[in-house]
């Protein structure tokens, strides 16, 4: 696609298009609803026009008259033999490895502290796949596309692998050598000029070595800074309860959830949990027949915010104001009177969600965002108390973090003793601090004021550049530590590889620091659990912890809280000057999150989930401001935020806020490694710890420019069919089989091939689009499993993304607060299935169970199959796109599945090494396969449990039961294709009262 | 005018015109030929390894069942490679000064494993599972023949899938009684499709023959 946003914006046109249903009911894209020449050329060609064509040197043409000449040199490569190949036998075989059979390991991921459960999948001593913990209670055998990727960074070859000083070779030994004399000096006054900078830490054991250090070196100061952090959240806490607490969210009892610039459902502590606990209340299988009620008012779109009933999008600063009206409804009382009246809108919307929520008392829950400031936390927290929520749909804990201290205060005290001189020696404990700090904190340029900086990281990235000594970090699956979970639920770490690149621990570094260089990351942790738990019998003890990947009944119990009698007084509301000119948004990126991912190619590949942008950040804008300021999409524009400019570019976003422009963090790095250096724009540059979240005044100016953006929204287009079907609560009740009534399905005798016949199992999928969030899960847990390689921009811009899986994105409805649905769209093995008829090479073919199976080794890439395929899930490898050289991404591949080259189709197998290994076990067994015992990689990954797949030839297992289904439907059905992938219709649940205004 | 052709001409051209479709017909038939040859099968072919091992020695001589060595070949795709202990478990008793056995020690000692060449060798694409195989009645020597009688060991099948479909398509020609995997010097009995009917009954054998049972 070489041009296909240079058409001015045209609002009132498209406005109304989509008014007089001119265009279609479902869009992607501002395009589509525009029917731009771009879009329409994109959609009627399968590949990019140009796709086929070489970009090398060395053109197609070329290429082939050069084949041509040696032709008859071809036909001798069926002579060769196959290479012959070496065994190595192990000396001493490991106690209950079985080779060939993987191991399951549990451990746990720590993100901002924070530790998701997890089963680490081990080949022959090689971690290859991340599945979901099932006894974890963050996880319940789920994960999210941050932990499934992750296992991607610890063979990232771009890890820093040696230690350094001043940027030469340098090894452990002499950088512990070179501490002694460091440390001796520091001893001598205490540690007075002794700092420590770390990540949040809840890990007991590191903590503990923190206050060791404390203790060793009195005068010694620990800060912690975290870019994505939960400040506001533990001051709202304050505020309102006086306390130090942390909310722990129960989303399955709340009936009605009011989220206030809260994405609580795909990002944060527990946001894998959050969401199966918020699904069990709208999944509408069985007798259920009802569904919770959920209302979000945001600044930015989010993917809680496409899951609502109904969403508000409020500039950000005006979401406190919303929410003290809403308190002033709920109380019946003014808690202010020099609040300005709230427009007509605000004020339907606020009767609205106080009715909702005083029907449902003890029922329902106010949520705030991190993003928003503690007064909306201590108000939403005063509503929960009012509403009788707390101790129902909301508890509150201890806090999880070792030491909970405000981090951005933290580090800006840090920078203000290093100007003042007081730091001589500076440990950094990962994290990547002179990226990642605030801009006013000039951390950059004060930090070489230090006369002895050490950073340990798995890079050596921005801040290990400025300082002295680095020490490559082991990876979190090479480590053992251990680490809480939201819930307070402690989990032990333990390695599933010694460190590649003989990487350290902070626990090791932090021994090195107390003297006790000797000691490994074991002895540490388990000299430290062996301290907590001398009373008991600690081998089995420690072996169930390690086994469970949890230790048992570690949740923090539920404190008992009361609201602070003078909170109202706290809480009035300030008056405000109504807010003029631009507002600037900062959120942590969905794929590359703060800039810790920025270097893995599967999350930069990994369509954002609303934008669907890949290998870069944009400048967020609603179309009417874009509209207004005469900007198109990829124009660049530059920002400039109190003196601080970055260049950006623009992507017009339907469901933006007004006048608010929203730029992601993680992007803009300048030592990231090959795959994310130079990639998107620094957001960091413009944040400043007064606005960490947002603040208004940004100037934007056009700069001229255009930068090309990867954005897959478009590919793989089916336009113009009911490919989505929704319908409200109300109406499925009324009408169950709307669904049905939407288009005719041809019967299954409507064909003129010979039917199939399936005696045994019949594999099919289903999935439920009422439960699907778009968080991008499924699609990294299929790249992770089936060996699925990674393009880069330029070829994601030409159309070649490789994903088997993709998230089709829709809007429905005006273009300033659109319906937002998600689809999955995975191969549909088709009964009657077009790719398989029109290969002549019969690479493609349908199984004795059902499967369309694509046989790589035969397939001589004509890609007929793809040009038939109506659903537009096939892959060609236009190039060597699986790394064949780099020796660490060799032992990530899973060693069930081919690794592709060049010039073959591939496409979604149903996970088809699963289904033979669960065959051979159930045959070995001489048991029939039962229900449950295949589980495909975006089944396993799922953190609502959309996706069900088995044997539909089983009238009892899920997935026949899930077809019968009044909502199920297959994708195109119409063409007699009979999909084996079928979903079930989404469902909203609006209020009528406001049905008539908003959209979900 | 004189001809311009010879009459000979015509001999040449009929000769030519059989020539060209013999001459296509025997190169066809040689690039078969030569796919199914041992040369590209490695059919037939002994290997030379770091130690001579001989299972003829161990397993027709000593009587060692082949799980002894090839311990996961029961639970597991791979049937197993012994760790260098196993072959110590003896040869730190017997023949312990042994020159043929100097690589074995040497391993055992320093640590660094023994490299096998890998005999018989599937392609990439191909995921076989002994585990299956064996459960199924399949003997060891119904494909890798009678290793009892090897001194050195070689592939005894091309490995080809032509040769893997003989036996999917047609189960009760190969398969013998469970009791009998593991015995070299099976013989099937003289009504041997008669027995294969029945155990493809008892045990319910429906070897797949779909892409995906093996592609994937």
């Amino acid at each position: 696609m070489t041009s296909p946003h240079l058409v001015p914006l045209d609002l009132e046109a498209l406005g109304q298009r989509l008014a007089q249903k001119q265009g279609p009911e479902f869009w992607r894209s501002l395009d589509e609803v525009a029917q731009t020449p771009a879009f329409q050329t994109w959609v009627q060609n399968e590949f990019a026009p140009g796709a086929p064509e070489w970009h090398d040197p060395l053109s197609r043409r070329r290429f082939l008259q050069l084949m041509g000449a040696s032709l008859g040199l071809a036909g001798l490569t069926a002579c060769t033999r196959q290479p012959e190949e070496k065994i190595v036998p192990y000396i001493q075989a490991p106690e209950g490895l079985v080779p060939g059979k993987p191991l399951f390991f549990a451990t746990a991921m720590p993100l901002g502290g924070v530790a998701h459960g997890v089963l680490v999948e081990s080949h022959m001593g090689r971690p290859t796949k991340i599945e979901g913990n099932p006894q974890h209670p963050a996880s319940l055998g789920a994960t999210d596309a941050l932990t499934q990727a992750s296992i991607l960074g610890l063979y990232d070859p771009d890890r820093s692998q040696s230690v350094t000083h001043v940027g030469r070779l340098s090894t452990w030994s002499a950088f512990l050598t070179a501490l002694g004399p460091a440390l001796e000096t520091q001893r001598l006054n205490k540690g007075a000029r002794l700092r420590l900078l770390t990540e949040t830490v809840t890990s007991p054991t590191l903590g503990q070595q923190c206050q060791d250090v404390l203790t060793l070196f009195p005068q010694a100061k620990w800060y912690q800074y975290e870019p994505v952090t939960e400040d506001a959240v533990r001051a709202g806490l304050q505020l309102a309860f006086g306390e130090a607490l942390q909310p722990v969210y129960h989303l399955e009892a709340a009936d009605v959830i009011v989220a206030l610039d809260a994405d609580m459902l795909t990002s944060g502590p527990g946001n894998v949990r959050y969401a199966r606990d918020f699904m069990r209340k709208r999944q509408m299988s069985g007798h259920q027949h009802s569904m919770n009620r959920l209302y979000v008012v945001e600044s930015t779109p989010s993917l809680t915010g496409a899951m609502a009933d109904h969403r508000l999008p409020l500039r950000p600063a005006a979401i406190a104001g919303l929410a003290h009206a809403l308190m002033r409804a709920l109380t019946g009382s003014a808690t202010g009177s020099s609040e300005p009246a709230p427009t007509s809108l605000l004020t339907r919307w606020v009767q609205a969600m106080a009715g909702d929520l005083q029907q449902h008392r003890g029922k329902s829950l106010v949520l705030a965002g991190p993003q928003q400031p503690p007064v909306v936390h201590a108000l939403a927290h005063t509503m929960n108390s009012l509403l009788g929520n707390i101790g129902q749909t909301v508890t509150y804990i201890a806090p999880t973090q070792v030491q909970p201290v405000d981090h951005t205060m933290s580090l800006m005290t840090l920078v203000q003793e290093i100007v003042s001189g007081a730091v001589e020696m500076l440990v950094i404990l990962g994290g990547n601090p002179v990226y990642t700090a605030p801009a006013n904190s000039q951390l950059a340029h004060h930090l070489t004021q230090v006369p002895l900086r050490i950073h340990l990281g798995l890079y050596h990235d921005e801040t290990a550049a400025l300082c002295h000594w680095h020490v490559p970090e082991a990876h979190y699956l090479e480590t053992w530590s251990d680490a809480r979970a939201y819930d307070g639920t402690v989990s032990v770490l333990q390695p599933l590889i010694a460190p590649l690149y003989g990487g350290k621990s902070a626990h090791e570094l932090l021994a090195a620091l107390l003297g006790q260089s000797g000691s490994s990351g074991h002895t540490i942790v388990r000299t430290a659990w062996e301290k907590r738990y001398a009373d008991r019998d600690f081998e089995p003890f420690w072996r169930t912890t390690l086994h469970d990947g949890l230790l048992a009944g570690s949740a923090s119990p539920a404190r008992p809280v009361t609201v602070q009698p003078d909170v109202a007084q706290k809480l009035a509301p300030v008056p405000t000057a109504a807010a003029t000119g631009l507002d600037v948004v900062f959120r942590p990126d969905p794929t590359v999150w703060d800039g810790r991912f920025t270097n893995n190619g599967w999350l930069q590949e990994l369509p954002k989930p609303l934008t669907k942008l890949t290998w870069d950040n944009a400048a967020m804008l609603s179309p009417a401001t874009a509209q207004r300021l005469g900007l198109r999409n990829e124009e660049v524009v530059e920002l400039r935020y109190q003196g601080r400019t970055v260049r950006a570019p623009v992507w017009i976003m339907p469901g933006q806020t007004d006048d608010t422009v929203t730029v992601h963090l993680g992007y803009g790095r300048w030592r990231a490694g090959q795959a994310g250096t130079g990639t998107g724009f620094n957001a960091y540059a413009l944040r400043t710890s007064e606005a960490l979240w947002f603040g208004s005044g940004l100037e934007l100016r056009k700069t001229g420019e255009r930068l090309s953006l990867a954005i897959t929204q478009e590919h793989h287009s089916m336009e113009g069919r009911p490919l989505i079907r929704t319908g409200t609560l109300a109406h499925f009740l009324a009408h169950p089989h709307f669904v049905h009534e939407m288009v005719h399905d041809p019967k299954p005798e409507m064909t003129l091939y010979p039917p199939h016949r399936y005696d045994g199992n019949a594999w099919g999928m289903s999935i439920d689009l009422n439960a699907c969030l778009g968080c991008n899960a499924c699609v990294t847990a299929c790249q992770a499993e089936n060996n699925i390689p990674v393009v880069g921009k330029t070829e994601v811009i030409n159309g070649r993304e490789m994903h088997w899986i993709r998230l089709d994105r829709y809007y429905k409805g005006d273009l300033h607060t659109p319906e937002t649905y998600h689809q999955p769209v995975l191969c549909m093995h088709c009964e009657n299935a077009p790719c398989e008829v029109v290969c002549p090479v019969g690479a493609t073919a349908h199984s004795a169970e059902g499967l369309n199976d694509m046989v790589y080794n035969r397939c001589v890439g004509t890609r007929y199959c793809s040009n038939n395929c109506p659903y537009k899930v096939r892959r060609f490898n236009f190039f060597q796109f699986a790394d064949w050289q780099t020796p660490s991404l060799k032992l990530q591949r899973n060693p069930d599945v081919t690794v592709r080259t060049r010039g073959v189709m591939e496409k979604c197998t149903y996970c088809v090494q699963r289904i033979n290994e669960a065959r051979i076990q159930a045959k070995k067994e001489e048991r029939p396969i039962r229900d449950g015992d295949i589980v495909t990689a975006c089944q396993a990954a799922c953190p609502t449990q959309a996706i069900v797949f088995g044997n539909i030839n089983d009238p009892q297992s899920q997935v026949a039961k899930a077809k019968t289904d009044h909502r199920s439907y297959g994708l195109l059905a119409d063409l007699n294709t009979r999909p084996r992938t079928t979903y079930l219709a989404r469902l909203r649940n609006p209020n009528p009262a406001l049905d008539d205004t908003t959209h979900g | 005018m004189a001809q311009i052709f010879h009459p000979s001409t015509n001999t040449i051209s009929r000769l030519s015109i059989f020539g060209a479709v013999f001459i296509i017909a025997a190169l066809a038939w040689l690039a078969a030929a030569v796919t199914r040859s041992p040369y590209v099968t490695q059919e037939g072919v002994a290997r030379t390894q770091p130690v001579p091992f001989s299972h003829k020695h161990h397993v027709q001589g000593l009587g060692l069942d082949c799980r002894y060595c090839h311990t996961s070949v029961e639970d597991s795709a791979f049937a197993g490679i012994p760790p260098v202990k196993t072959c110590m478990n003896c040869h730190s008793q017997i023949w312990v000064d042994s020159p043929m056995l100097a690589p074995v020690r040497d391993s055992f000692r320093t640590g660094r494993p023994l490299v096998w060449t890998r005999v018989h060798d599937l392609p990439d694409f191909v995921y076989f599972d002994h585990s299956i195989h064996v459960k199924q009645g399949v003997g060891c020597a119904t494909c890798h023949g009678r290793v009892d009688q090897m001194p050195l060991m070689w592939q005894n099948a091309s490995l080809q899938m032509e040769w893997c479909l003989e036996c999917h398509r047609a189960p009760e020609r190969f398969v013998r009684p469970r009791e009998f995997v593991f015995q070299m010097d099976w013989e099937p009995p003289a009504d041997r499709i008669a027995l294969g009917k029945q155990l493809v009954r008892d045990y319910n054998i429906q070897p797949p023959t779909y892409c995906s049972a093996c592609h994937r």
